[in-house]
């Protein structure tokens, strides 16, 4: 029991010390952090995190990177949730390669499927808007949700829908009023996966956003190379894009703690 | 195979100041089949854990054949327990399931082998022993959750929790007769805990019966239907259960409501003794329609009369209470009103819910 | 048992008019630019497979796939039983959980260039903790420089990104297991080895399922990650195939190869895909075989 801890108290140090590097840099003028190697801020300084607040070019990337998340999160969960129900409860003509194309929508190396992509984006007057990178995300977080919405469905026992049925439930009725509910903490664990590779992801994102929805990852890699190597400011940006993420993780981890288990298909 | 004694064992879960089992001492002998009868949350799982060591009891002390066991690990304890819900090892066929625990324990491959197929026998698997657990239906999934505390050479005692609730009806009654038979062949000491009184009560010889953390009651199937120690067994067993009517001691007669029920002096003497109100209890099965005029006979006014088929209920009001009868297949009703006589050697006596006479 | 009913596609059917929506078209002219050499925007030439066979005859492709396939695996055989370790050291409730949760899971919500500039910063020499740590030990670490100091800065960096996604789906897949399935091994007197053998792994099959194919789909595509930290270098020591891919798309303007090279390449990852999904749903017990 004690070993086990101690391993995992070690592997925690080792997740938590690159974070707080950063959070260290991010806290210290340009002309520490490139002199002297210091455990924590000699001079504390607010002003790297002062400059992104107060910048719209700045802020503006945080909204928008939110925006199209949510959006993604919300559309994601909204489709998947009646597709996984009708896996997780019915055979139907060509269920096992649907499934697994959906899968393969995961796999198309980004590199050379962007060019089609800002093409495809911009022909239907999308491009540069954050419903775009909400549909592009979708691609590779609505398999992923269809998934494990399906395993938690499967936990749940035919018997009820039959009896809400017998009840004289309509269909829209009994999977809002009464299946969403008994299901709600696999929502919220795949809301949590769909927020999280749709955050953290770069390429699409910055492919088919210029000025209007330009997320705050784009806007990371672009200043500073054009600014040359601004350490605090980006340091500081880089904290302000793990803020939201360490938010989503407290409120689902109960729902994780709960378990799942997946044995699907 | 031994007997269990408990000795002032009670248990309180960690951070709770109620006992989820109060102290208590008893013994179940060697060979016995026993149920552990009780609602939800009466304490009858606590109690099971604690016998088969997955549970520490917080006080008390647990006596396998005498020697003490209450700290012995689980797998050092000889107990075999099957769950509410089959428990198997998915990826192993029948065979290995059955022999897991001979191989965890080290026997020889070749008594494993002669165990398992013995068992196997015994429980009809043996046409299955090389297909894989997982493929098969929950009574077989069940069996072999038997089967692997029956392998065992050295059981001290077999523990069921409710073992048949997810097991179809008709399926149910078959595993039941063929535990009982297994009883009977290997001469094993059972406690099946069960909420359904029917399952304990055809199951056991003896019925145990918990009610807040507290053993009520422990005896024959007859013992608890006609004499229940304590009200919630009257209450809990029989269907419907027992009538329990507040009652007064006044000289020789009780009162029940505004009528009077003359008793014997013997019993007036012991009653009186009592201190507290009592209660009279009297089950439908021991109440009947008396002749006008009869003596010790109680006045009632008809509420309804239900056919159960082999029988017919009669509700009656009593004063401020009712009061259910079963009366045979083709009684009939003289009308509104009718008088009801007590068989005097059923009806008991109960203050503070236990039995006084 | 499911019934069977075709009327469950008008249940799919959203989530396949919006993947197709965003899957189709670009994957069709991808194969459309695979199979023409394009001089100009309205000037098209059909090629037939000769773009296919210019890729397979390409031994820097085939450099960089075998760096690739050698990450992927390394990043499996690592992150998946680290992650599965983690998991069985989780403890399972109260604060103490919250709180490894929370940090456990950090990194992974990180995107993915601010985890290239962490361990960019993190590992320089003059600037960052670890690299000023390891030369401090004196040992010789420069992942700017050194080829071997650079690869395993990419895969510690992928380690400790990832990890975590295996972690909690495994935490969540342990914490699914009944309690009698524990209680029962104790009375059958299993070891902990036997314990993880027979309950714990078959009952992670679904979740490491989806762990596995999670990660070696990511890991196959990895790009952004080891161009900011590295940009593919020093030499070609990181640059994988996705970032090869790209310096042929982009950077040579060799638009027809490099669709073909993404089309051989999208079909590696889904035969890869399909033999692991294959190999773990045969593994254990299929719904169908209670039936």
């Amino acid at each position: 029991m004690k070993k086990r801890s101690f391993g995992l108290i070690l592997y925690l140090i080792f997740a938590i010390l690159p974070i707080y590097w950063m959070v260290n840099m991010s806290l210290k003028t340009n002309e520490e952090i490139t002199g002297a190697l210091s455990l924590w801020p000699q001079h504390l300084t607010f002003d790297n995190f002062r400059t992104i607040l107060t910048d719209p070019a700045w802020y503006g990337g945080y909204i928008n990177s939110l925006i199209y998340v949510l959006i993604n999160t919300v559309l994601s969960v909204a489709v998947a949730l009646p597709a996984a129900y009708a896996f997780s409860r019915y055979e139907f003509l060509g269920d096992k390669h649907l499934f697994f194309w959906l899968l393969t929508n995961r796999m198309s190396p980004p590199a050379v499927f962007l060019l089609p992509f800002f093409q495809l984006y911009s022909s239907i007057n999308l491009f540069d808007t954050h419903i775009a990178v909400a549909l592009a995300h979708m691609l590779f977080n609505v398999p992923l949700a269809v998934w494990i919405l399906e395993g938690f469905m499967s936990g749940v026992p035919r018997e009820i829908d039959e009896t809400a049925y017998i009840d004289g439930y309509s269909f829209p009725r009994f999977f809002i009023r009464i299946f969403i509910p008994l299901i709600s903490a696999g929502i919220g664990v795949t809301a949590f996966f769909c927020f999280m590779f749709s955050w953290v992801e770069l390429l699409l994102a910055r492919t088919l956003t210029s000025v209007e929805a330009k997320p705050i990852v784009a806007i990371m890699t672009r200043t500073v190379s054009a600014a040359g190597m601004d350490w605090g400011v980006l340091a500081a940006a880089g904290v302000l894009t793990i803020v939201p993420g360490a938010l989503v993780i407290y409120f689902v981890r109960n729902y994780i703690a709960k378990g799942f288990a997946m044995g699907r298909v | 195979m031994a007997s269990i004694e408990l000795n002032g064992l009670g248990h309180r879960y960690p951070g709770s100041s109620d006992y989820a089992l109060q102290p208590q001492t008893m013994r179940w002998e060697d060979g016995g089949a026993y149920a552990l009868l009780g609602p939800s949350g009466c304490g009858k799982t606590t109690l099971l854990n604690i016998i088969s060591g997955l549970l520490i009891p917080s006080e008390g002390r647990v006596l396998f054949d005498g020697r003490d066991v209450t700290t012995l690990p689980t797998e050092q304890r000889n107990i075999a327990q099957v769950f509410q819900f089959p428990v198997i090892y998915d990826t192993m066929t029948v065979f290995d399931n059955l022999a897991f625990p001979l191989r965890n324990r080290k026997l020889p491959e070749s008594e494993v082998r002669s165990r398992v197929a013995e068992i196997a026998e015994i429980l009809d698997l043996s046409s299955e022993l090389k297909r894989r657990a997982s493929g098969l239906s929950a009574e077989d999934k069940q069996r072999i959750s038997l089967g692997r505390g029956l392998v065992r050479k050295d059981v001290a005692a077999v523990l069921f929790d409710e073992p048949l609730t997810v097991i179809d009806p008709h399926v149910k009654w078959l595993l039941r007769r063929q535990l009982k038979r297994i009883h009977h062949q290997l001469k094993l000491s059972l406690i099946y805990v069960t909420h359904d009184q029917i399952e304990a009560l055809t199951f056991a010889d003896q019925v145990v019966v918990m009610y807040q953390g507290q053993v009520v009651q422990m005896g024959t199937p007859q013992d608890l239907f006609e004499a229940p120690a304590h009200t919630f067994v009257g209450h809990f067993i029989g269907s419907p259960g027992m009538n329990l009517l507040p009652c007064e001691l006044n000289g020789d007669s009780i009162r029940v409501g505004e009528q009077s029920l003359a008793i014997p002096p013997a019993l007036a003497q012991q009653l009186a003794q009592v201190s507290g109100p009592l209660t009279l209890g009297v089950r439908p099965e021991f109440v009947r329609c008396a002749a006008e005029g009869e003596l010790a006979s109680l006045h009632a006014r008809v509420l309804r009369l239900e056919d159960l088929g082999t029988s017919k209920l009669l509700t009656v009001q009593l004063g401020a209470h009712q009061l259910k009868v079963k009366l045979g297949e083709h009684a009939e009703l003289p009308g509104e009103q009718v008088q009801l006589a007590l068989q005097p050697e059923r009806t008991m006596f109960y203050a503070a819910e236990r039995r006084v006479a | 048992m499911k019934t069977y009913n075709n009327k469950a596609w008008l249940l799919v059917l959203p989530v396949v008019l919006c993947v197709a929506f965003s899957a189709i078209v670009p994957l069709m002219t991808v194969v459309n630019y695979s199979v023409q050499d394009i001089l100009g925007p309205d000037q098209k030439v059909f090629v037939g497979t000769e773009w296919f066979k210019l890729v397979m005859r390409d031994p820097e492709l085939h450099e960089a796939l075998g760096r690739q396939i050698l990450f992927s695996a390394a990043v499996l055989a690592i992150e998946i039983p680290l992650g599965i370790l983690l998991a069985l050291a989780l403890p399972a409730q109260g604060w103490r959980s919250s709180l490894a949760l929370v940090l456990l899971a950090m990194p992974l919500l990180i995107p993915q260039n601010v985890v290239g500039t962490i361990w960019q910063i993190y590992g320089r020499g003059d600037i960052g903790l670890a690299g000023a740590a390891l030369n401090g030990l004196g040992l010789d670490y420069n992942y700017t420089g050194d080829s071997m100091d650079a690869w395993l800065t990419v895969l510690v960096m992928d380690i400790w990104h990832w990890t975590p996604l295996i972690a909690l789906l495994a935490f969540a897949g342990l914490r699914a297991i009944p309690e009698a399935y524990y209680q029962a091994a104790r009375i059958d007197g299993a070891s902990r080895l036997a314990v993880f053998r027979f309950i714990q792994l078959p009952k992670l099959r679904g979740v490491l399922l989806i762990g596995l194919l999670l990660r070696f789909m990511d890991s196959f595509m990895i790009y952004t990650e080891p161009f900011v930290l590295t940009g593919g270098g020093p030499g070609n020591a990181t640059t994988f195939l996705s970032q090869y891919l790209t310096q042929k798309a982009v950077g040579q303007f060799d638009l027809g190869p490099a669709a073909a090279f993404s089309l051989i390449y999208f079909l590696i990852i889904l035969l890869a895909c399909f033999v692991f999904y294959s190999l773990l749903q045969n593994a254990g017990p299929t719904e169908k075989a209670e039936h």
